[in-house]
């Protein structure tokens, strides 16, 4: 096994757990750190991937970049968005999900 | 042809439909609503301008292409437009531009302007960046970037309600754009390029393209909110401003079912079997079905119409099965297009004339809509006409598209989805009805209505007499469409 199909199935692993997160847990934080996690595994199956022949291809390291600034920007906006519904009803999950322990 | 037109086709339009709403977004951004208003109607007026330049030289030359800043693919961004792109664009900016007239009355001193209209043109330059992408990374960045100026335009309307159904929006949104990013990686590791060109073809049958398949389409159906995945547009379509659900019900879930054709006739062709093809579209036909059952239950007029989207969005996911048959491929990939189109113009049309009718009683619960025939005549002529669309009544654009796939169904003897569209088309006529029944009912005693801005009405008749104009002259549209158009190689 090549270095770079390690690095992909661990990102594959990442994104998997990832999506757990996302369905499963019910408040909000816990979920937009999960999609996070989501992003990085992608990121790391896309660079993973690409390695071939021991050559390093710059081609996805440029489009990491560019989703590292799509994800921030995402992230930066579900989090204000999380913080208006907290100071609006008090609470960090999505109405009809039920409370986080 | 005369001067002008060749003038007009002359140009090199694509740049400018991706610039100029994006400098307009920046503008209003920075500088506020006043400038935004006063700037708007030449902004978009230039949009729909350059989307017709582009039709004509594509109707005149063939497909369109453009390397954005000299460069060209593999490593520069290659812009592409063929029959079914020019239409897309056409649509958006004839939409836009009747929107755009729409909220400069809606939100007149009204604070929530100042985040519209730098929103609207992100949200517009996304989408026809969107249209015009041919390689799959910038295509997942275009839909990223519709995706947050959409739920951000969801986030406009104030109170818990809409926070919470933003943020279900950018959950799903988000969830939906990185499924499909890993399909991106997948194939990039696989074929080692992204244009969509040189993809074409390349994808064989096996674990790694079903894979790929999968997890593109089911992050596209997220997004477009195919039946049973619908659960996060209602709340957002139905509780947002009126403009904003227009666009949204209108315009965004047609990018995403946009890009999910492209990938599924050009990348994912040689590997499609049968039974995924008819797995889609049984999805479709619950969305039909499902959907218009709980339009059928709504109280609310806004929410109606939101879960009518949810129904009709069901027709559009038929034309996968309909079209993997050589006999009436043809007139599935023509029939989903155009359903495509005219539900836009629709359902447009739709939630503007439905905002006016709220703003006119003050209220959206229909029991309680009596005497709004009286009250704003034109509002439920343009209601009616919508609903013609919707129905797939002629001589509207909807019986157009409901007519082209009726025929794709007959050519491949695939019977069972002409019972499911001619039900669909009943239950819509239905809930539909409910709606107009009410508004020629005597006014109660107590209700009280005040006039909405001629503007309001007026835009909304404009989109729905193109609803109908899209019946009346389909020959032309159907002929933008066929340039460049894949349905020859779906062969299976």
């Amino acid at each position: 096994m090549t270095p770079g199909l390690l690095y992909a199935i661990t990102g594959a692993l990442l994104f998997c757990l990832g999506l757990y997160g996302l369905l499963l847990h019910t408040h909000l934080l816990r979920k937009v750190l999960a999609f996070n996690l989501m992003g990085s595994g992608c990121f790391l199956v896309l660079v993973g991937l690409a390695q071939r022949g021991g050559q390093v291809d710059p081609v996805p390291h440029a489009l990491v970049l560019t989703g590292i600034v799509v994800a921030v920007s995402a992230t930066a906006f579900a989090l204000m968005l999380v913080r208006q519904l907290y100071v609006e009803t008090g609470r960090a999950t999505l109405p009809g999900e039920g409370d986080d322990p | 042809m005369s001067p002008v037109l060749n003038w007009v086709a002359a140009l090199d339009w694509i740049p400018w439909l991706l610039g100029v709403p994006l400098v307009f977004a920046l503008l209003a951004f920075q500088f506020g609503a006043r400038l935004a208003e006063r700037l708007v109607v030449p902004v978009f007026g230039l949009g729909l301008l350059a989307a017709t330049g582009l039709a004509l030289q594509v109707l005149r030359e063939g497909p369109q292409q453009h390397a954005l800043g000299g460069w060209g693919a593999p490593l520069g961004i290659e812009l592409y437009a063929d029959g079914l792109t020019a239409l897309m664009l056409l649509m958006t900016a004839a939409i836009g531009l009747a929107v755009v007239f729409y909220s400069r009355a809606y939100f007149r001193d009204d604070g929530r302007a100042t985040g519209f209209w730098p929103l609207t043109g992100f949200l517009i330059g996304a989408m026809n960046a969107l249209y015009l992408s041919a390689d799959l990374f910038n295509l997942y960045v275009t839909l990223e970037l519709l995706g947050l100026a959409a739920v951000g335009l969801v986030a406009l309307s104030s109170g818990s309600a809409a926070l919470a159904a933003a943020l279900r929006y950018l959950l799903a949104a988000l969830l939906g754009s990185l499924l499909y990013l890993l399909g991106v990686a997948l194939v990039y590791g696989a074929h080692g390029t992204l244009a969509l060109a040189q993809l074409t073809g390349l994808l064989q049958p096996g674990p790694l393209a079903w894979l790929v398949i999968a997890l593109m389409t089911l992050g596209l159906a997220i997004k477009t909110a195919l039946f049973p995945l619908y659960f996060w547009l209602p709340p957002a379509h139905g509780g947002a401003p009126a403009p904003v659900s227009a666009l949204l019900s209108a315009l965004v879930i047609k990018a995403s079912f946009y890009l999910l054709l492209r990938l599924w006739f050009e990348l994912f062709a040689p590997a499609i079997n049968l039974p995924a093809a008819q797995f889609i579209g049984l999805l479709g036909a619950g969305a039909i079905l499902w959907g218009s059952w709980l339009a059928l239950q709504q109280r609310e007029l806004k929410m109606l119409v939101a879960y009518s989207t949810v129904a009709q969005v069901g027709y559009l996911f038929l034309l996968f099965p309909l079209a993997s048959f050589a006999p009436g491929a043809e007139a599935a990939w023509n029939g989903g297009v155009y359903h495509a189109l005219s539900h836009a113009f629709a359902k447009a049309a739709m939630f503007l004339v439905a905002g006016a009718m709220v703003f006119a009683a003050g209220h959206g619960e229909i029991s309680r809509l009596g005497g709004i025939g009286q009250q704003l005549p034109l509002g439920i002529f343009t209601f009616a006409l919508a609903s013609v669309s919707l129905m797939g009544l002629p001589p509207s654009g909807g019986f157009v598209a409901k007519w082209l796939l009726l025929e794709a169904a007959l050519a491949s003897g695939q019977w069972w989805w002409i019972l499911v569209m001619m039900l669909g088309g009943l239950l819509s006529a239905a809930y539909l009805f409910r709606v107009l029944r009410q508004a020629f009912l005597p006014t109660p005693e107590d209700a009280s209505f005040r006039r909405p801005p001629a503007m309001l009405v007026g835009s909304a008749f404009l989109l729905s007499l193109v609803a109908l104009g899209l019946g009346l002259w389909a020959n032309g549209t159907l002929t933008l469409l066929r340039v460049g158009a894949p349905f020859a190689g779906v062969t299976p």
